[in-house]
């Protein structure tokens, strides 16, 4: 309401006195919670690939999303120069192929993203305004969700691109990059529920790092190790249900028993329909689970 | 410049028998007390339960038994509405190092519900305001302990909310940066028209500060008076002055024309070191300290210090009564 009334500032006087120029209210707008969460969302996402962050921090992000994206190009070029009839790789297997870059992206991301507001205690500021503990847990799961969407969405789009300048069967190709879209959205919320998870538990980055990394790869590797042995001691039947024990054989199974994709288990062939619909229940579940742990544990942060 | 509000409500923070009980502990014990607008303080010695308070006030928390109401709102179920309205700076650090205190103030006004373009606006002024100019674009992890406080106190008027919660603002700062936070905070209620509640466990420098102070422990209300009240009863001044030649003893001879000039000064400084130099008096204006500065000035003798003796909280639990009658007794 106030006009700003500059008072006369003496010559000489302390610094302290200059900023003794009259206060304006704030009259405007407040947008309330659901812009609130918005803000954090955008931030969030954002934040992730290190934009509106210092320029270091966007080297690794920026750097993983060119190295998912490279492969693509690369055999889009082969395809359109050999005027090949198919993709040399399933739009469903292609994250599935570059998980370790994935599983990097979401180790060095996650943490950024809860980590930092637990360690810095920035956390009760936030409750202290009109969002509430769920709305922070959903605009943190959301950004990084969509952050990893990104990275895996974007090479299927330079796949799908490159394989319609390539003349491609457009039905088919359409179809195809479908499946490979509800399946790296499935994997993004996977991954991102996984790692906000075990992020959220630590305050120290660090930890959090080396946790994330070790959940995805130590459970990937053991679960493939297993299921070899399953296979070759011939016990082919327990090879999908070990499959379930690893967030990247999950998606996996999900998408081979439902999207048309070709398995990566030991003989390439994935879990059977029956099998499929438990792998859907768990992957969906466990994507529930992390939102629901993810709330809790804000809960009692507080303030 | 005092903003001018159409609405000037009574009370900004009211409770009723509020209670707060942990399995183990009782924080708050059927607390009732009335805020009105202005910089208040609230006084209590470490879990005496100030924290607590400002987490059921700000809706974070639910009472267990009581109510308590904020600039009219019900805390238990306009918790949201609340936080709009209010700020809240915390009592520990809660900046991350590797932004600048700009990108900062700018989120949180805008988790705050402000457009972005307000938030920015709102944000240069405020930290004009709190008094960081250049440096609020370089990253927070560089700033001094008095420079954080003050974006930590920006981010909690970003919003101009109604209300702020400052919990121990002075914390951690050398004497200038304390005195210069507890400016500042007289400010935000006489420039910026915003109401204060301030938490401390130093009562001296909230006298100063607030017009109004509520000492709690233990959970419980001790005292809640205007700070006018507790400075006339229990101001004291302690005065040390050299000796000279033609006052040997120069402590009695400015004894002695005091209370000849009608100023009794107390029996003793108990506790004070070198406490047989000093002499206590009770101060009930600027003229008590004219009268000493012209009865020593008169004498010839060396004033080497004339200060407001502190108050520590612990005087206030103690003997609140005793005190002021022994202030009343020796002050006249």
């Amino acid at each position: 309401m106030a006009a700003e009334q500059p008072t006369p500032v003496m010559a000489g006087a302390d610094q302290s006195r200059i900023h003794d120029i009259g206060y304006r209210g704030y009259d405007g707008p407040r947008l309330g919670r659901a812009y609130a969460r918005r803000s954090l969302y955008s931030q969030s996402l954002r934040g992730s690939y290190g934009l509106g962050r210092s320029a270091k921090s966007k080297v690794l992000p920026m750097l993983l999303f060119a190295v998912m994206c490279v492969p693509a190009a690369i055999m889009v070029a082969v395809a359109v120069a050999t005027k090949a009839h198919e993709l040399p790789v399933h739009y469903t297997r292609y994250a599935i192929i570059m998980q370790a870059v994935i599983s990097l992206f979401l180790a060095s991301q996650a943490p950024q993203s809860v980590s930092r507001d637990l360690r810095f205690k920035t956390v009760p500021l936030y409750f202290s305004r009109p969002i509430e503990t769920a709305d922070y847990a959903r605009a943190k799961f959301a950004a990084l969700a969509s952050a990893l969407f990104l990275l895996t969405g974007v090479p299927l789009l330079v796949l799908y691109v490159g394989a319609l300048l390539a003349k491609m069967g457009f039905a088919h190709q359409t179809k195809e990059f479908a499946q490979g879209l509800v399946s790296v959205a499935l994997l993004s919320l996977l991954f991102a529920g996984l790692g906000l998870v075990i992020a959220a538990v630590t305050p120290r980055r660090g930890f959090g790092i080396a946790a994330v990394i070790a959940v995805m790869t130590i459970s990937y590797g053991a679960v493939s190790t297993l299921q070899a042995i399953a296979d070759t001691q011939g016990s082919s039947g327990a090879v999908p249900w070990i499959g379930l024990f690893s967030p990247v054989t999950l998606i996996d199974g999900v998408q081979s028993a439902f999207l048309g994709g070709s398995s990566a288990f030991p003989g390439g062939v994935g879990p059977s329909t029956g099998e499929g619909v438990v792998y859907a229940v768990v992957v969906l579940g466990l994507i529930a689970a992390c939102y629901g742990l993810l709330v809790r544990r804000y809960r009692k942060v507080g303030l | 410049m005092v903003r001018i509000t159409t609405v000037v409500p009574v009370t900004v923070i009211a409770t009723e028998s509020l209670s707060k009980r942990f399995p183990r502990v009782t924080a708050l014990d059927r607390l009732s007390v009335d805020i009105g607008p202005g910089v208040t303080g609230l006084v209590g010695a470490n879990g005496a339960g100030k924290s607590t308070l400002i987490k059921i006030l700000l809706g974070l928390s639910p009472a267990t038994e009581g109510r308590a109401e904020v600039l009219g709102l019900d805390v238990a179920t306009k918790g949201a509405a609340i936080r709009e309205r209010v700020g809240y700076m915390p009592e520990h650090d809660c900046l991350p190092p590797d932004v600048s205190a700009t990108e900062f103030v700018v989120h949180m006004a805008r988790m705050s519900g402000l457009p972005p373009a307000a938030a920015r606006e709102r944000t240069a002024d405020t930290l004009r305001h709190v008094g960081l100019y250049e440096e609020r674009y370089r990253p927070i992890g560089g700033y001094s302990t008095g420079m954080k406080q003050r974006v930590k106190l920006a981010q909690a008027l970003v919003h101009d909310p109604k209300l702020v919660f400052l919990d121990e603002p002075t914390n951690g700062l050398d004497p200038v940066g304390r005195d210069e936070m507890l400016g500042l905070i007289r400010r935000v209620h006489t420039d910026f028209g915003i109401s204060v509640l301030v938490t401390s466990h130093l009562l001296g420098e909230l006298e100063r500060t607030c017009d109004h102070v509520v000492v709690v422990d233990g959970g419980k209300l001790l005292r809640s008076s205007s700070t006018t009240d507790f400075t006339q009863n229990t101001t004291t001044l302690a005065i040390e002055v050299t000796d000279s030649d033609t006052h040997p003893d120069g402590t009695r001879a400015v004894r002695e024309a005091l209370r000849a000039r009608g100023l009794d000064t107390h029996a003793e400084a108990g506790g004070l070191p070198g406490a047989g130099h000093i002499l206590l008096l009770t101060a009930t204006g600027d003229e008590t300290y004219d009268l000493v500065r012209d009865v020593v000035a008169d004498l010839g003798l060396g004033l080497v210090r004339m200060e407001q003796r502190r108050h520590h909280i612990s005087e206030v639990f103690t003997s609140s009564d005793e005190q002021r009658k022994e202030a009343v007794g020796h002050g006249g």
